[in-house]
């Protein structure tokens, strides 16, 4: 539906946007504050970024929490482009909806609940606790997010390439790298970053499956806003902030320019036959 | 092409079932396994020991073990949580805060997709990223950023004071009302994303129809746009009140002590009270809890992409 707007819907737009950019703008810019008080203002001043790099608690805690979110983010992606594909495309087979059931149920499972479960296997299992549980724990539930934002690419897919690859002799394996993971990519890509992201950012399941040894970067600064807020905290938060806003955008202009070339390329293949 | 994408294949090779059987096995290792041993725990005594419940149950030690193990499983934890006014209050609350929560989502959700639907084409997808960006920034440090702002001395109540509105400083965070401002705050993207996604596919011409026949906007809006962007209203709904229920951060972070909810409690039972067979009862029940509202979930969302498809 396309109509002008109305001040109504200017209004509800602006006041939205505001709610939901405001906190995040205000943490920016007190990251920058003089004044040990985050409250109060005192002058502008970087020395906040300059005490984190002598922070190796913090730093450490860094490095680990993105070993673990490169590595849960890549095995989730393959595993659920896998599971995506499944559901898609592999039609009526036994336990099928056992298996979207745990595609799904995932996404909206109290973190809680995930932990705790993933800690006691893992007991059960007698496997000592750190980074390998961690990032086994993030795979799982991110795989489902993958599997989802994969789904929504492959639904709505034309076949006609990969049936034409086959009926010309391109065996299975090599019209999926060649014709259907490029086409799919930008939902591959997405769904990445965000078990990317979702493993950054995961304080709950991380606290209950790590182990000595392996504090992510959400423990640490848990830990530390529980005490109080302080400036440190909020340049953390601000450098997380400015990563993920600049993958974020990257990751979208890049998928937008594939889309105008595949368009452009497709217009010209039909151009030439025509 | 879509309608075959439910449709049996005519035959499946190896690697076809190769490749099902990898994340299916994966899903049931990490996920299934957990739950059922949550619940076989659930059934434990504690214990000073590691792992701090008994029976533990070792395949090593043959079948006759494990028998005598199944024995002395008891219900008692869950006798506890009937008995303890604590647990069934948390539950109780957990729900309470989660429904008022997500209506004052919709409450506010719905403008923003509905202005966002309203919008010029070209606006559309600029809007739309920037509904998505907060949900991408972590989670945590946007809870945090409310501290800041809610606090006595913190920004909201310094603007309330210099514009003269208030006295003296509202008390704001460690109340309830912190907990709701932090859960719509947290989970408004993924209201507005799904109902923003059903409120674009409403067919304009059925509004102009109305006009036409005399019909006032705001009429037209209860009769037409309400029921058509209800799927959207339902699963944006939905994803805000299920993990709602469950959730520990928000509570704990902007919560004060009056505040109970069960995520809280779980996590304090586990970590604080090293109760594990306890925070499993917990967690079960919070499950047989939450098992209605995740399968209407679900049924919801099948039924759309069937439709979609």
């Amino acid at each position: 539906m396309t109509r002008g707007p109305t001040w109504f819907n200017i209004t509800s737009l602006v006041l939205g946007f505001s709610f939901l950019y405001l906190p995040i703008v205000l943490l920016v810019v007190y990251s920058f504050n003089e004044s040990r008080l985050v409250t109060v203002w005192g002058g502008f001043s970087t020395k906040w970024y300059v005490a984190l790099l002598d922070n190796d608690q913090l730093l450490d805690a860094a490095w680990v929490t993105l070993r673990v979110a490169f590595a849960s983010a890549t095995i989730a992606t393959v595993f659920g482009t896998i599971a995506a594909l499944v559901l898609v495309r592999s039609g009526r087979f036994v336990g099928r909806s056992l298996f979207s059931g745990m595609i799904f149920a995932p996404l909206v499972m109290p973190e809680v609940i995930l932990g705790l479960s993933l800690l006691l296997l893992f007991v059960a299992m007698d496997t000592s606790r750190g980074f390998w549980t961690v990032m086994l724990a993030h795979t799982t539930f991110a795989m489902c997010y993958v599997a989802v934002v994969v789904q929504s690419r492959l639904v709505g897919f034309d076949k006609s390439m990969e049936e034409a690859a086959e009926d010309l002799g391109c065996p299975p394996v090599k019209t999926f790298f060649l014709i259907t993971l490029p086409i799919i990519f930008p939902g591959v890509l997405a769904g990445w970053m965000l078990a990317f992201t979702l493993s950054l950012d995961d304080l709950v399941v991380a606290s209950f499956t790590t182990g000595p040894g392996a504090t992510t970067l959400p423990m640490k600064i848990y830990s530390q806003v529980r005490l109080g807020i302080t400036p440190e905290i909020n340049a953390v938060c601000t450098i997380l902030v400015a990563l993920v806003t600049i993958g974020v955008i990257a990751a979208s202009l890049v998928s937008r320019r594939q889309q105008l070339r595949r368009e452009q390329d497709e217009r010209a293949a039909f151009g030439a036959d025509g | 092409m879509a309608e075959d994408h439910i449709a049996a294949p005519p035959r499946r090779s190896l690697s076809g079932w190769l490749l099902i059987a990898l994340p299916y096995l994966w899903l049931l290792i990490f996920f299934l396994t957990p739950f059922l041993i949550v619940f076989k725990i659930s059934l434990s005594q504690v214990v000073v020991a590691i792992p701090p419940y008994t029976p533990t149950f070792d395949l090593a030690e043959g079948w006759r073990s494990i028998l005598e193990g199944l024995g002395e499983l008891t219900v008692e934890n869950y006798v506890w949580l009937t008995e303890d006014t604590l647990y069934w209050k948390s539950y109780i609350s957990s729900v309470t805060i989660a429904a008022i929560s997500t209506l004052a989502t919709l409450v506010i959700g719905y403008p923003i997709a509905y202005g966002m639907a309203r919008s010029p084409q070209s606006l559309r997808p600029t809007l739309l990223m920037l509904v998505i960006l907060p949900f991408w920034t972590s989670f945590l440090i946007r809870v945090y950023a409310w501290i800041g702002i809610l606090k006595n001395e913190g920004l909201l109540n310094q603007l309330l004071l210099m514009l003269g509105l208030i006295d003296e400083p509202l008390v704001i965070l460690n109340t309830n009302l912190a907990v709701y401002i932090g859960i719509v705050y947290s989970y408004l993207p993924f209201l507005v994303l799904p109902l923003y996604a059903s409120l674009e596919r409403l067919d304009g011409s059925l509004l102009e129809a109305a006009e036409d026949l005399g019909c006032p906007p705001w009429k037209a809006f209860w009769k037409i746009t309400v029921p058509l962007s209800l799927p959207g209203v339902i699963a944006g709904c939905f994803l805000v009140f299920i993990p709602a229920v469950g959730e520990f951060v928000i509570p704990d972070l902007l919560g004060g002590s009056e505040t109970l909810m069960i995520g809280k409690t779980l996590w304090v039972e586990f970590f604080n009270n090293r109760d594990w067979p306890v925070s499993s009862a917990v967690a079960v029940i919070l499950l047989m809890i939450l098992v209605i509202p995740i399968v209407m979930f679900q049924n919801q969302q099948q039924k759309m992409s069937e439709k979609n498809a």
